[in-house]
């Protein structure tokens, strides 16, 4: 690890001039982050952590929808999300108890990893993520692996989810590391259904649009029947190949389904 | 009745005490005034031509107190194999040089080019940013049977190919064999692959090397399995520094499972370094570097063929393997796919006529050499997974086919085919214990519960023997050992009676620091805790061959047995003074000598006093003192043996496997603590069903490790295992060592990868899936393409 100043702001205000300054990273768990940084990989002059901005962490469900602060962690996400069971389901599901401890959804959510878990929340829930400059829709966020709309510097201080009227998210672990080798969100809300998929696309998180439509119509497992997923542009690695992601993708929705409804 | 000390008594790990609470003492642990800190600088790609290497920058640089390249070890040797196979032509196999640091040319991702040595890490890891380095990057050999193509690239310019040697065991056999095939009433065949693994020790390797000028002298302290082999290896053939003026010391080791038996070359740097600066160098490595630089493990591509008879008996085995041996040949490498393999090919089975072929070859990749089992558990997937197919091409039960080929207790002592001789086994008792245990019988009721929560049941059965307690040395030394095998032991009697065991094998986990106490114990009958084991320090230790296939408690013990008889005898002596008794009249029970028939008796200490305070003592008839070494060398192997079932669960949508049931009967001979017997064949079970179902060290065309790091080797975790069930009640005692021990350490790990990947094969077949072989590791993708084909 090279050196590197730290910073721990108490407002975002003070969070966001810092980092303005060169070479400034925002750190949230520091689950993702250090490794790379241990290997050399990552080198921020400045870190600015999170993790101590009154008002960034926390749960709290008002009319419908749950409020997540960008420095939550998964374990107080997994504690305390309640009103979303399925969201906290996922989170309790994230790595270990110190990935969980430390990790945080505005974390998770800026690096976008192809195989994490909470970019399907999001855009399975059709939630909004809450910046210190605006507010973006799920549907513009997600912007292909590890790359998203936020602009250089700018934090995730909140991310708002509409609370379905059901839902559920099905994780096929990768065996090693165990994110998701293929991931899939369900989300049954008054104007239509949700398909999330992470962990298969080479171009990230994705909705299928075909099993929304499928499933706003007729809400059950059986509804899919007829459906497939092309393996084009699916995840080919060690661990599966494209086709074999497309089936999960297909098995994960249905399993999704039955256990939501 | 259970003991509650002694031979056959579970008594708690004595050493867990200190690793449990943070107190072990590894390697890492130990820091010298002065220490410096190395960074090796690595190959990223497979293979290149080093163009030039370029200190300067780096050296200029904060705390940096010099980089090292290949020209500073000009005067070094290279790295010695330990072993030297002939070949099919009675030619010697081909050895190239392997440098402590690459001369001229780059032959695996993670070869170590430089290395910077700074005061601190940091400075070190700063300053390897700026060492230039330029490669012309070469096409990469990485696919065995390609890189035997003419014309493929060589890994290794001054040899003639990339095949090491090409070996046919036994060669006379080979037409037998051919003319048994061609007679048979039915043959199978089987084409498959043992997965490149990596060990994976929970700690990683630590070298620190220090010198002293006052006396010339060197001390390696390192994570090794065997540290007296090390000295031999260091000192006599890389570095030229005579026995006596080097020390080499194993402190705690946190696991090895082979890839801490070989010499690596961080060790012969870090000495070497520690005399050119005249400053201690630590180099402790990264989990990444451990990945692409500690010895990988099997590696094998293989054709299997089984003849047999219209009674359904084996009459003929004959294989044809292709062994990969990495960029360089490690340690133990060439004995692995030969000895430790060929030998093996008979399995618990009548078989007449067998033929091994084994090609090893050099590739762009990191050097292969023994991994829990070594040899044993490749020629047991082998076997175990072409009988399976044979019994379901025919038609008959899997277990009955095994057991009607059997050797038969009576049959004892047996010569195999493949030039070993087994001298116990009774597989018919290991057999029936494990269908009895596992409820062989009941499987059709679980089936059905199975399916009826939409899921595929399969039950998998292995047997196996293996060759431990190694080695016979004039044996080994015909079969091209450069080492004999025998094991040391040194029994130190203090005055006050309390014990002191030097022994040559070393615990890196094994818990002889409670086993071999309790023999000694047994054997003087004294309380266990007046005995301690001292190990991993070749100042201390007279010799030591060091632990590794199984043969800590098979010829380290025996050693420790023999040297303790000595202390006993001469004690008795001491004894038949003090009573005026006749020496023959001595006898010793529960730490007191009587004379018979008496009621005369003199306490252990009181005799172990007079040894050391020799008032009244035989000093014309012997010395004072009760200090006695013994060296062991066995007569055979031993040849522990077993059968495993196993019963999974298959998810038809995904693929996925669950191991939902394993249990395990094994005859291991004596059993000395049956708790660390039952914690060493959990381990070893872990490890198999990691290889059978997650592990595998893959490689890209152009040489790259694309499991390089746990995020994408998959390491089995507590939650993928059902309870095992461990029974090790059928007990054949080894007929030629002492303690009729036969050696537990691998047997898991030996036995249940082909049990697992039967299991599997079972369950889909049952429900009409035609899969002949899935290669290991059987993941959820693979099962699923299979099913799905
Ligand atoms: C062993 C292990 C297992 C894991 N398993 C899973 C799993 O199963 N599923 C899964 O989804 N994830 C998994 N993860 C990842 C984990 O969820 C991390 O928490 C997450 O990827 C990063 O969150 P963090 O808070 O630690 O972010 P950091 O590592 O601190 O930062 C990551 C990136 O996000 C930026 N960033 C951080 N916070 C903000 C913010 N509020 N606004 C803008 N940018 C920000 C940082 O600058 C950095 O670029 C695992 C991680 C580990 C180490």
């Amino acid at each position: 690890m090279h050196n590197f100043d730290f910073v721990s702001p108490s407002t975002v205000e003070e969070a966001a001039a810092a980092l303005q300054g060169d070479e400034a990273q925002a750190l949230g768990g520091g689950q993702t982050l250090i490794p790379t940084m241990k290997q050399r990989l990552a080198a921020p002059t400045t870190l600015v952590s999170l993790t101590g901005i009154a008002g960034m962490s926390g749960v709290s469900s008002d009319g419908g929808a749950l409020t997540i602060g960008g420095a939550t962690t998964h374990a107080t996400v997994a504690d305390q999300a309640g009103a979303y069971p399925a969201l906290a389901a996922l989170a309790g599901g994230i790595g270990d108890p110190a990935v969980r401890n430390r990790g945080t959804i505005g974390g998770s959510l800026a690096n976008n990893d192809p195989s994490a878990c909470y970019p399907s929340a999001v855009l399975g829930s059709g939630a909004t993520v809450v910046t210190n400059t605006r507010e973006i829709a799920a549907d513009d966020f997600f912007d292909g692996m590890f790359t998203t709309a936020l602009d250089e510097g700018e934090i995730i201080t909140a991310v708002r989810f509409p609370v379905p009227q059901a839902a559920s998210y099905q994780k096929f672990l990768q065996p090693a590391s165990r994110f998701a080798l293929t991931g899939v969100f369900v989300a049954q809300y008054a104007d239509g259904v949700r398909v999330a998929v992470t962990g298969a696309s080479e171009g990230g998180v994705f909705r299928w649009s075909e099993a929304e439509a499928a499933l706003s119509a007729d809400f059950s497992a059986g509804a899919l029947d007829g459906l497939s997923v092309s393996a084009d542009g699916m995840i080919g690695d060690l661990h599966g190949t494209p086709e074999y992601r497309a089936h999960l993708i297909k098995v994960l929705t249905k399993r999704a389904v039955s256990a939501a409804a | 009745m259970p003991k509650d000390s002694g031979i056959g008594a579970s008594s708690k790990r004595r050493e867990d005490v200190r690793f449990l609470t943070g107190n072990g003492n590894y390697t890492d642990d130990i820091n010298i005034n002065g220490q410096t800190y190395a960074h090796f600088i690595r190959s990223d790609v497979a293979h290149g031509t080093i163009n030039s290497i370029n200190t300067a920058a780096a050296e200029a640089m904060d705390g940096v107190i010099k980089v090292f390249t290949a020209a500073d070890f000009a005067a070094a040797g290279g790295i010695p194999c330990g072993w030297q196979i002939t070949d099919r032509d009675g030619n010697a196999m081909q050895e190239p040089k392997h440098p402590i640091l690459a001369e001229g040319k780059v032959r695996h991702v993670g070869d170590p080019i430089a290395v910077v040595v700074a005061e601190t890490l940091e400075a070190a890891r700063d300053a390897a940013e700026a060492v230039e380095i330029d490669i012309d990057e070469l096409p990469a050999v990485i696919d065995m049977k390609a890189a035997l193509d003419d014309g493929a690239t060589k890994v290794h310019d001054d040899l003639t190919s990339n095949l090491c040697f090409d070996w046919g065991f036994v060669e006379e056999n080979r037409e037998a064999v051919d003319a048994a095939f061609a007679e048979a009433a039915h043959v199978t065949s089987l084409d498959l692959v043992n997965n490149r693994l990596v060990a994976n020790p929970m700690e990683p390797r630590v070298a620190i090397g220090d010198y002293n000028r006052s006396d010339d002298e060197y001390t390696l302290y390192t994570t090794s399995q065997n540290p007296h082999v090390i000295r031999l290896l260091m000192g006599a053939f890389v570095l030229s520094i005579p026995e006596h003026k080097l020390r080499v010391v194993a402190p705690d080791v946190g696991g090895g499972f082979g890839s801490k038996i070989y010499h690596y070359a961080e060790e012969a740097f870090c000495t070497f370094a520690a005399k050119v600066l005249n400053r201690p160098v630590k180099w402790t490595s990264t989990r990444a570097e451990a990945f692409v630089s500690d010895a990988h493990g099997r590696d094998h591509v293989t054709k299997i063929e089984l003849a047999l008879d219209a009674d359904n008996k084996f009459t003929a085995i004959r294989t044809e393997t292709y062994a990969n041996m990495g960029a360089y040949l490690s340690t133990f490498a060439p004995a692995i796919p030969t000895w430790l393999h060929g030998t093996l090919m008979a399995g618990n089975y009548t078989t007449p006529l067998i033929y091994v072929n084994v090609k090893a070859v050099f590739t762009n990749t990191v050097p292969v050499d023994a991994y829990r089992g070594a040899g044993r558990p490749e020629a047991t997937f082998q076997l175990e997974r072409v009988i399976d197919k044979a019994a379901r091409e025919l038609g008959v039960d899997p277990a009955e086919l095994r057991r009607q080929n059997f050797i038969k207790p009576d049959q004892f002592p047996y010569a195999t085919p493949v030039a070993v001789e087994y001298d116990t086994g009774d597989y018919d008792a290991t057999l029936d214990k494990v269908l009895e245990l596992g409820d062989y019988n009941g499987f059709a009721a679980r089936a059905a519960e199975s399916a009826a929560n939409g899921k595929l049941r399969g039950i998998g059965l292995a047997n196996y023997i293996e060759a431990c307690g190694i080695a016979p040395s004039n044996l080994v030394g015909q079969l091209g050992a450069r080492a004999g095998l025998y094991e040391s032991a040194k029994v130190r009697v203090n005055a006050t009676g309390s014990i002191s065991v030097f022994t040559g094998s070393h615990s890196h986990g094994q818990g002889h620091e409670t086993t071999f106490a309790q023999v000694v114990a047994d054997m003087i009958g004294l309380p266990e805790d007046q005995i301690d084991i001292v190990h991993g320090d070749t100042s201390k230790v007279p010799m030591g061959m060091g632990t590794y296939g199984s043969r800590s408690l098979a010829v380290g013990g025996s050693a420790m047995v023999r040297a303790t008889e000595k202390i006993i005898n001469k004690a008795k002596k001491i004894a038949a003074h003090l009573m005026e008794a006749a020496e023959d009249d001595i006898e010793l029970k529960d730490g007191q000598f009587s004379v018979a028939g008496t009621d005369k008796s003199v306490a252990w200490g009181d005799v172990t006093l007079a040894a050391y305070v020799p008032h009244n003592y035989p000093l014309e008839d012997i010395e004072p003192g009760l200090e006695e070494t013994a060296f062991y060398d066995p007569a055979n192997f031993t040849y522990p043996s077993g059968s495993y079932l196993c019963e999974v669960e298959v998810d038809p949508d995904t693929g996925t496997v669950d191991v939902v049931a394993f249990t395990a009967a094994d005859d291991f001979g004596n059993v000395i603590n049956p708790m660390i017997v039952e914690g060493q064949v959990q381990g070893g079970l872990a490890q198999g069903i990691g290889q059978a179902l997650r592990e595998s060290a893959v490689y890209d065309d152009n040489g790259q490790l694309l499991s390089g790091s746990f995020m994408d080797y998959a390491m089995p975790r507590a939650d993928d295992l059902p309870n095992l069930v461990v029974d090790h009640s059928s007990c054949t005692p080894c007929t030629h060592n002492p303690l009729g021990v036969k050696g537990c350490g691998e047997a898991g790990a030996i036995g249940s990868p082909p049990a697992v990947v039967n299991a599997v094969l079972d369950a889909l077949n049952r429900a009409g899936h035609k899969v002949d072989h899935i290669d290991m590791p059987v993941s959820p993708a693979r099962v699923w393409a299979a099913m799905n084909s």
